[in-house]
């Protein structure tokens, strides 16, 4: 026996509005938190520079530079590598392999941020400290960008493992808008006498820019939110990083490291962290949707990824 | 010649003779493109075959016929539009003066800079002004040079009749443009190339008829600067622009078949072929 | 009838002067302009190559380094501290099993009657909570966890496969109301219309209608939305903490594979690192699975519909 019309929409409206509180109850609950520390310590320890809570010192700086630094660098070799790979995945394979090849890239998107950890430390940690970064030192130290040991885990090791978790979302989106670009424009510029690199390059990829630039947005709020995959191989060290081989920590390494031990003041300082990182996510998060969401055409039903 | 003809001459060793008087002999304008046998077909499915005309310089060549004819697929053969689909095939022969469309040493890109296209729904490119759009094809062509760049884009819109409107916005968007202008910029686009031919695929057909009008009048007016090959559904439109006129039909094996070429006065007074006089008289559409 | 003039045919010299420039310039620059286009192309199937490559060898290292940890016992038995042979990840398994399934069932029937409400209403409170529902899958996993520990660990006193269902469910939420609302609005309208001209209740039409029909998409959602949850690990480490032991009780502590591996990558101990391996693949395998399998029954559901 149903429910009659008024109580099941009710009963709908009910269920919608619980979802919609849980959403805004995370972010009281945050705020609630992490008020204490705001008011202990003002507004500057945010951008202080030195983390050492035994004497009383919370500044978060350190944090804040590693995670946009391990941004960076994903972002830095995700966009070039996951627009090529879109390109090649929307225009280049055959038709037939097409759908094998894009699920593999996808696919990367499923495997857990833990085994992504393993795997950078275990693995590629490393080879790191052998192959990759003395190679690297040698060809590039040049900039400065390569001082110290070569020590495997480090800023640049979390950037390159942030890269391959944020390549399927840069690659999935940028094939999707690539492959919209309405056909008659392409034929348009091939019939004007255009190589296939100059359709690409002129036409498709300003034509879904608006889209790419919500790809980017997107994969760039997911690396700074990720948080198990950095803290296995970014070698937590509470500095400053110097150096791209350098050991760092992000804010989200910071409040899995400390979380379960602290209390407090610095436990204060850690939900403060937390809310950064939350207002930090919902911005970069909100603007990618919006810019993915004015290229559908206002489509809705744009499911997330 | 055709003007002659029309006028009621009697040709006679190809010269004009209008009554007592003899006319100057008038050549027959030079051929600038011609078609031998050429069948396009997909996956083992012809689409249009038998297809053998010579097109004049100078002239509007139209391609009349009902739909599913093959009008658009043979037309689009011509600049090797059909290199990107896979499964389709072209066979015969299609030569550019002296230039073999089709041979593997010709290179499609360099053919589309002398063998221009206009489509049927206006495409400019939307990410790129108006000036943009004008020089799109050259840049694409290597061509670099600023005043080459200006030259041929002013030259290629007054040719499309669009000079005058857009002088002073050249840098506003394409999109700004209401969709006969649009054409006509896409039409300026093909120009700046300076292409020796000229193919139009139902160029008016999403257009209002005060925009189609302009367009025909345009078309008019370029022959003297390009040949152009028009493909269009509608037969009034083929009796005011063109000069000479192919008229494809569906065979009974689905495939489009040249019927008849010639003339456009003679194939719309006196066809040689029952079936194209059926059309012309609009016993089917 | 006075002598024709012959009809000039000839194109202005200016035209001719730039057909000739334009044409040298295309044929002089064709080679460079077609190895520039080689070239770029061969860059996008080099990336492509680049993109593929790190699934492979993840899928490999982890397959070669965890498959020797298999074993009647790694299936069977609780973890056991270094250095005691015999050990298993059976207590995580449970765990996960516990907390994935408590979360699936407080998520799935309230994400499902979210989308039901998003799918049939399109006023500006919907697109809200669409907007708010998009938002939330890009709320930080950690902060999740912050939120987990606030409204669950710190108000009942403890750590508990609960608070870690919690927070897991917070996650999975978005992606299956999302998944849910768009699988509804695929059912045609016209079936909603024959129900209801039949004189059927909202409700009924719901259960027996458009929830039937839209199930695939439904269900595809729901198991992205499991294999997202299960590889999430920082939600948990704030919430269940771990626990060495086999746990049913959901309301104490618990282990799930995620905080295992965690936990055991960093030893300098040999056997607990081959654990940790060990359940890597586990959970890589399973995940992979699901996201596949969804793969394939959406697949196969959007064949059957054509």
């Amino acid at each position: 026996m149903s429910l009659p019309d008024n109580g099941y929409r009710t009963m709908l409206a009910v269920a919608a509005v619980i979802v919609g509180a849980l959403a805004v109850w995370l972010v009281v609950a945050i705020v609630i938190q992490a008020h204490p520390a705001f008011v202990t310590l003002g507004y500057s320890w945010i951008l202080q520079k030195t983390w050492d809570p035994s004497h009383g010192k919370y500044g978060l700086l350190p944090f804040i530079l590693g995670t946009l630094e391990s941004t960076a660098i994903a972002v830095v070799l995700a966009v070039p590598i996951g627009l090529g790979t879109a390109l090649a995945l929307a225009y280049l394979v055959p038709h037939r392999i097409r759908p094998v090849l894009s699920t593999a890239v996808e696919l990367l998107a499923a495997v857990p941020s833990v085994v992504y950890g393993l795997w950078g430390l275990v693995v590629l940690a490393p080879l790191f400290r052998t192959t990759v970064e003395p190679f690297l030192t040698a060809v590039l130290g040049w900039t400065g960008l390569f001082n110290g040991p070569n020590g495997g885990v480090g800023l640049l090791l979390a950037g390159v493992i942030l890269f391959v978790m944020i390549l399927p979302t840069m690659v999935a989106i940028s094939r999707d808008v690539l492959a919209v670009v309405p056909n008659e424009q392409l034929e348009g510029a091939m019939a004007l006498g255009a190589t296939r690199w100059q359709v690409l390059h002129k036409v498709v990829v300003p034509g879904a820019r608006t889209g790419i630039l919500g790809a980017f947005t997107l994969a760039t709020g997911r690396a700074l939110g990720e948080t198990v995959a950095v803290a296995m191989v970014i070698g937590n060290s509470p500095y400053i990083a110097h150096s791209l081989k350098s050991p760092a920590a992000t804010l989200p390494s910071l409040i899995v490291n400390n979380f379960g031990e602290s209390s407090g003041t610095e436990l204060a300082a850690l939900f403060g962290a937390g809310l950064v990182l939350l207002i930090i996510g919902i911005s970069v998060n909100s603007l990618a949707r919006w810019l993915v969401w004015s290229t559908s055409g206002g489509n809705s039903q744009a499911g997330p990824r | 010649m055709i003007e002659a003809e029309a006028t009621g001459a009697r040709v006679e060793e190809g010269v004009a003779v209008y009554g007592d008087e003899v006319v100057v002999d008038q050549p027959e304008p030079k051929v600038v493109m011609t078609l031998a046998d050429v069948a396009v077909a997909f996956g083992g499915r012809t689409a249009v075959r038998d297809v053998t005309f010579d097109v004049h310089a100078g002239e509007v060549t139209a391609l009349i016929g009902p739909s599913g004819s093959g009008k658009t697929t043979l037309l689009r053969a011509l600049n090797r539009m059909h290199d990107t689909v896979r499964t389709a095939a072209v066979t015969g022969t299609v030569q550019l003066g002296d230039l073999d469309v089709y041979a593997p040493s010709t290179d499609p890109t360099l053919l589309r800079s002398r063998v221009g296209m206009v489509f049927q729904r206006p495409n400019p490119f939307p990410t790129m002004s108006i000036y943009e759009n004008a020089v799109a094809g050259l840049k694409f062509n290597g061509v670099r040079k600023k005043s080459l760049l200006d030259e041929a884009a002013e030259s290629a819109l007054v040719g499309a009749a669009l000079w005058d409107s857009v002088k002073d916005r050249m840098k506003a968007h394409a999109s700004t443009l209401s969709g006969g202008e649009q054409q006509r910029l896409c039409i300026a686009r093909a120009l700046a190339v300076e292409p020796e031919v000229l193919l139009m695929d139902e160029p008016t057909s999403a257009l209002d008829p005060i925009a189609t009008k302009r367009i025909e009048e345009l078309v008019v007016e370029l022959k003297d600067r390009v040949t152009i090959i028009i493909v269009t559904h509608n037969m009034q439109q083929a009796m005011r622009v063109s000069d000479r006129c192919a008229f494809l039909l569906m065979g009974e094996d689905k495939a489009g078949e040249l019927i008849e070429f010639g003339p456009t006065a003679t194939l719309f007074s006196e066809p040689t072929d029952p079936r194209t006089l059926d059309y012309v008289n609009g016993r089917f559409g | 009838m006075t002598i024709l003039e012959l009809p000039v045919e000839q194109p202005v010299d200016a035209t001719m002067e730039r057909r000739r420039a334009i044409q040298v310039a295309a044929s002089s620059s064709l080679r460079r302009r077609k190895l520039s286009s080689g070239i770029a192309l061969g860059v996008c199937w080099a990336f492509l190559g680049i993109a593929i490559i790190p699934l492979i060898a993840v899928l490999i290292y982890v397959t070669a380094k965890g498959l020797p940890a298999w074993s009647v016992d790694f299936f069977t038995q609780s973890t056991t501290p270094e250095g005691i042979p015999g050990g298993g990840v059976w207590n995580a398994i449970v765990g996960t099993v516990e907390i994935t399934l408590i979360a699936v069932a407080a998520t799935v029937p309230l994400g499902l009657m979210c989308g039901l409400f998003l799918a049939e209403s399109n006023g500006w409170i919907a697109a809200t909570l669409r907007f708010t529902a998009d938002v939330m899958t890009g709320v930080p996993s950690i902060t999740v966890g912050i939120f987990g520990y606030i409204a669950i660990v710190k108000n009942f006193g403890g750590y508990s496969g609960l608070a870690g269902a919690f927070a897991i469910g917070f996650i999975m939420l978005p992606v299956i109301t999302r998944a849910g609302e768009t699988a509804i609005r695929g059912v045609p309208q016209s079936l909603n219309e024959a129900a209801l001209a039949l004189g059927a209740r909202r409700a009924t039409i719901a259960r027996r209608v458009v929830v039937p029909t839209a199930l695939p998409g439904i269900i595809t959602g729901v198991l992205l939305a499991v294999a997202r949850g299960l590889g999430e690990t920082a939600p948990l480490l704030l919430t269940i903490f771990g626990n060495q032991y086999l746990q049913w009780n959901p309301t104490k502590p618990m282990e799930a594979l995620p905080i295992l591996i965690y936990n055991d990558s960093s030893q300098p101990y040999a056997d607990l690192v081959q654990v940790a391996w060990g359940a890597a693949l586990l959970l890589m395998v399973v995940v992979l699975i699901l996201s596949i399998g969804s793969r394939l029954f959406a697949a196969r559901l959007q064949k059957e519909r054509r």
